[in-house]
């Protein structure tokens, strides 16, 4: 009973560790706080939505083609709008971004409706027993994709040019600017891997929760994962991601109604007065 | 270019610093008494909106504009004004006149309460801490039946004041506008006072504040408590002004448009946060009126507003980030220095290194 339901969080959590990762890929490099994370989840899910129902095409040729579209978004929107805004203050970008989510939602109900849809399935929802536990390949799936998703992203910043030059950038701007990077360019890589990232979680979520306008609301639940994770590592956000979604399935069980809701806002409240910095954060130094 | 001859201290601290000035802001106050007999029932139901949305953005003002700390969350506190009036008036049958004064103190004191662990956070930290602490009172609302009524919400009476019956509109309007006039002296005194400048220098440098001996716990915790009476004063207003209050009335869309206001408006200006409510309240009044000239294809959509909505504030981030007030100054400005006015003297100051996380 147990593992089942700490199998269904880590379903639930591994797409808040990807949303997460968008997050922190987005504050590490830009330092931007992306509050628009959730409708580029959106944005993926409905095109991908599209090139399935209206165009009719393959699964496994709409995913790929969905990623190619969701990350030139990212680069544009980088391009056309954030640009501009290099070096503003913090404050100023989050509105921006808070603006971008709100335009965007109502966009994608212009564009595509604003009634429910039902995702087709990628993954079975038929139960099969695996080591003694009864689980659903779409769990198995969302978790591996996840796995396989955050795996190529290691390797991606470990081991090519382009991801070398990213890590340089989120240290110090300047310095690798100096040195050579394109950092306007590796802004907008940024702007479009994350945009990618969440086009998965996307694809990957619209199965288990239906296909709406409004599904972006849960980019706002996967920022406590972020800030488990201190907002600036990347392996702290996965891990806090699958944090927040097996504590809060746990939740469901063993607390009244209504803490499954606000746990996620709880265990933010929490970390940020016990560790401001988050758990796996980096304390800073205050310079003057 | 005038210049002010201070001549002593009064001079100094005056409330009105030029006798234009003075005489601009009378002619406001007369032409706000006489404006209900100017408008209709719907244009005085926006006016006492504009009222109250302007004393929430005067107390977020404290917060954000003068002390420089960003609430993404103050639906909670005006949430927290409404439920507690509705509360006192209706199970423990107190006067309006009391619960009054009694709301905005509970959410004083919520905002004491949450202003200590916002110590710890900086930055967009705290901005995402109180978004969850609007979550939590969120749920709270609906969860705790016996003060909330849940989902169904709570029905509220407006007040009297011996013959006076505030059931009108037209009568209400003068009751939001005499309490609205009286937070906004409070808050332009509290500027002219030592505490007002500690805020402002917390906002503008934390370590400069702290080296000059201002307590920056201290000073934090009164701007949270400050913020959060005001908007509960405003939002016991709110309850008693539409007489029905649930938990669709309090969202995070709300909080946002409480920032987007005096951002708008004009981030730490006590006119950007009356300027910004009436332009934030006016807007889809605005939307609806000019949608008739446009094509049929785009007046059919039904999100048409907060597409607007988030155009604008981008619009204003980008372009006019100094909000409606700044270009009115700008504007002044220019006519004051004329022909010598150089376009980069609000120009402002970008930072390409890492400024928040080192700070």
């Amino acid at each position: 009973m147990i593992i089942q339901e700490v199998l269904g969080g880590l379903t639930l959590g591994s797409i808040y560790a990807l949303v997460a990762l968008g997050f922190v890929l987005i504050y590490k490099t830009t330092e931007v706080i992306n509050f628009a994370q959730g409708e580029f989840m959106t944005l993926g899910a409905f095109i991908s939505f599209s090139l399935i129902t209206s165009i009719k095409l393959n699964i496994l040729l709409a995913i790929p083609i969905t990623l190619i579209l969701t990350f030139i978004f990212g680069i544009l929107l980088d391009r056309l709008l954030l640009r501009k805004l290099v070096g503003e203050e913090a404050f100023a970008l989050v509105m921006v971004t808070i603006g971008i989510s709100i335009g965007m939602r109502s966009l994608i109900g212009m564009i595509w409706t604003y009634d429910t849809l039902s995702f087709p399935q990628i993954f079975s929802k038929n139960p099969i027993r695996m080591l003694g536990i009864i689980t659903t390949p779409l769990q198995i799936g969302i978790i591996a994709t996840t796995i396989a998703a955050v795996a190529l992203l290691y390797i991606f910043f470990k081991y090519t040019r382009v991801g070398i030059a990213m890590q340089a950038t989120a240290q110090n701007q300047l310095g690798s600017y100096l040195m050579g990077v394109n950092v306007e360019r590796i802004f907008g890589l940024v702007w479009g891997i994350s945009c990618m990232a969440a086009a998965i979680a996307g694809i990957l979520l619209a199965p288990i929760i239906f296909l709406n306008h409004n599904m972006g609301f849960i980019g706002i639940k996967a920022f406590p994962a972020a800030i488990i994770g201190g907002f600036g590592s990347i392996p702290g956000a996965v891990v806090g991601g699958l944090i927040l979604g097996v504590s809060e399935s746990m939740a469901g069980i063993y607390l009244p109604t209504g803490f499954k809701d606000v746990f996620a806002s709880l265990i933010l409240l929490i970390v940020l007065m016990i560790r401001p910095g988050g758990i796996f954060g980096i304390q800073e130094k205050k310079r003057v | 270019m005038r210049f002010k001859m201070r001549r002593n201290y009064e001079d100094d601290v005056a409330l009105f610093k030029w006798k234009s000035t003075f005489l601009f802001y009378s002619f406001l106050f007369l032409i706000l008494i006489t404006l209900p007999l100017f408008s209709n029932s719907y244009i005085i139901y926006i006016l006492n909106l504009i009222g109250i949305y302007t004393i929430v953005s005067l107390g977020l003002q404290i917060l954000t504009g003068y002390t420089g700390l960003i609430s993404l969350g103050h639906v909670a506190f005006f949430a927290i004004g409404a439920y507690s009036s509705a509360y006192l008036t209706s199970t423990l049958k107190l006067s309006f006149w009391v619960s009054l004064p009694i709301s905005g103190m509970i959410t004083c004191v919520i905002g004491f309460i949450v202003g200590i662990p916002a110590l710890r956070m900086r930055g967009l930290y705290l901005a995402i801490a109180t978004m969850a602490f609007s979550f939590i009172i969120e749920q709270i609302i609906l969860q705790w039946e016996g003060v909330t009524n849940g989902v169904r919400g709570i029905t509220l009476t407006r007040p009297t004041l011996g013959l006076i019956s505030f059931r009108s509109d037209y009568v209400y309007y003068y009751l939001i506008l005499s309490i609205a006039l009286l937070l906004t002296m409070g808050i332009r005194n509290l500027l002219r006072s030592p505490m007002g400048r500690a805020l402002i220098a917390i906002r503008d440098s934390e370590i400069a504040a702290q080296v000059m001996g201002i307590h920056l716990g201290r000073y934090k915790i009164i701007a949270f408590g400050m913020s959060a009476f005001y908007t509960g004063i405003a939002g016991c207003l709110f309850g008693h002004f539409m007489k029905y209050i649930g938990p669709e009335n309090f969202t995070l869309l709300d909080s946002i448009g409480f920032i987007v206001m005096i951002l708008i408006g004009g981030l730490g200006t006590l006119q950007g946060a009356v300027l910004g409510s009436v332009f934030v309240t006016f807007l889809p009044e605005f939307i609806r009126l000019i949608k008739d000239f446009f094509p049929s294809i785009i007046k059919e959509q039904s999100g048409i507003q907060p597409l607007v909505y988030a155009l604008i504030l981008i619009f204003f981030i980008i372009y006019e980030p100094h909000g409606i007030y700044g270009r009115w100054l700008k504007l002044k400005f220019y006519f004051e220095m004329f022909p010598y006015y150089k376009k980069d003297t609000f120009r402002r100051e970008r930072k390409f290194y890492k400024s928040e996380r080192s700070r």
